[in-house]
């Protein structure tokens, strides 16, 4: 799976893999916990720049680092969402639960 | 037009980008929108999971994705021989799941239901499931080629 984690000073930055289904979901959960846990994540940053596609098992993912991050008084938060992921967000609801970073408020650097 | 194709395959996760990426394939020749195609990949996809983590169980088990055209209308179904469900309309509630310990959202017919015109479901205990959705392809681009027309001429 082409999933990526860079950490930095308690951020964790997940690259998404292409495809987020079910079949990714259960590595995704796992290594991301185990990063959680060791690394003391207080901020989590879902990254979709690579993302092509997300169904209701990607949704389940994002809802589980969601609550175990609220537990911690940790945040999350979503980048880099193509106009299909965006569409997935609205239609599960996840956009009421994960601030989405908009592409245009975006600090250039 | 009609046209019809049916795939089997193994109750493995690892399938279920094929069966959603074979159904989109069989699709293009209604000259779909990506928009459209984005929505019946997602829809086989609850599909396919739902027999797979449901149906199955985690076990061994074939499941079959067949598609029909007919005109310009898509009607794909997705059927397993697994356990089946006792409640149809209970397992629909959207965030109901039977399995939250996998972290399901339990907004797989949920999301049939949103990304496709029409959704059935068949299912009896011991039995097996079939999911059985229609949608209607082309129907936004027939009138962006209108549009074309009009200024060509």
């Amino acid at each position: 799976m082409e999933c990526k984690y860079q950490l930095n000073n308690g951020c964790m930055r997940i690259s998404m893999p292409k495809e987020v289904d079910h079949h990714c979901a259960e590595q995704l959960r796992k290594e991301a916990d185990l990063l959680i846990g060791a690394y003391h994540v207080r901020r989590l940053i879902f990254d979709f720049a690579g993302t092509e596609f997300m169904d209701s098992s990607g949704i389940g993912v994002l809802i589980g680092r969601c609550k175990n991050m609220g537990y911690s008084g940790g945040e999350v938060s979503a980048e880099h969402l193509s106009e299909r992921i965006q569409k997935i967000f609205v239609v599960s609801g996840l956009h009421k639960m994960i601030r989405v970073e908009s592409d245009a408020q975006e600090e250039p650097n | 037009m009609k046209n019809e194709m049916q795939v089997e395959f193994d109750a493995k996760s690892v399938n279920e980008g094929f069966a959603r990426v074979t159904v989109a394939a069989f699709l293009t020749q209604l000259d779909p929108t990506l928009d459209e195609i984005a929505d019946v990949k997602t829809a086989v996809s609850e599909a396919v999971t739902n027999a797979i983590i449901h149906g199955y169980e985690g076990g061994e088990g074939k499941v079959c994705v067949s598609c029909r055209l007919n005109g310009n209308q898509a009607v794909i179904t997705v059927e397993d021989e697994g356990v089946g469900m006792e409640d149809v309309k209970k397992a629909m509630e959207p965030f109901y799941t039977t399995k939250p310990e996998l972290e399901r959202s339990g907004m797989g017919f949920a999301f049939m239901e949103a990304f496709m015109d029409e959704m059935q479901v068949e299912s009896a205990s011991g039995i097996g499931t079939k999911v059985i959705m229609t949608k209607k392809i082309g129907a936004k681009e027939e009138k962006d080629r209108d549009g074309c027309g009009d200024s060509a001429h």
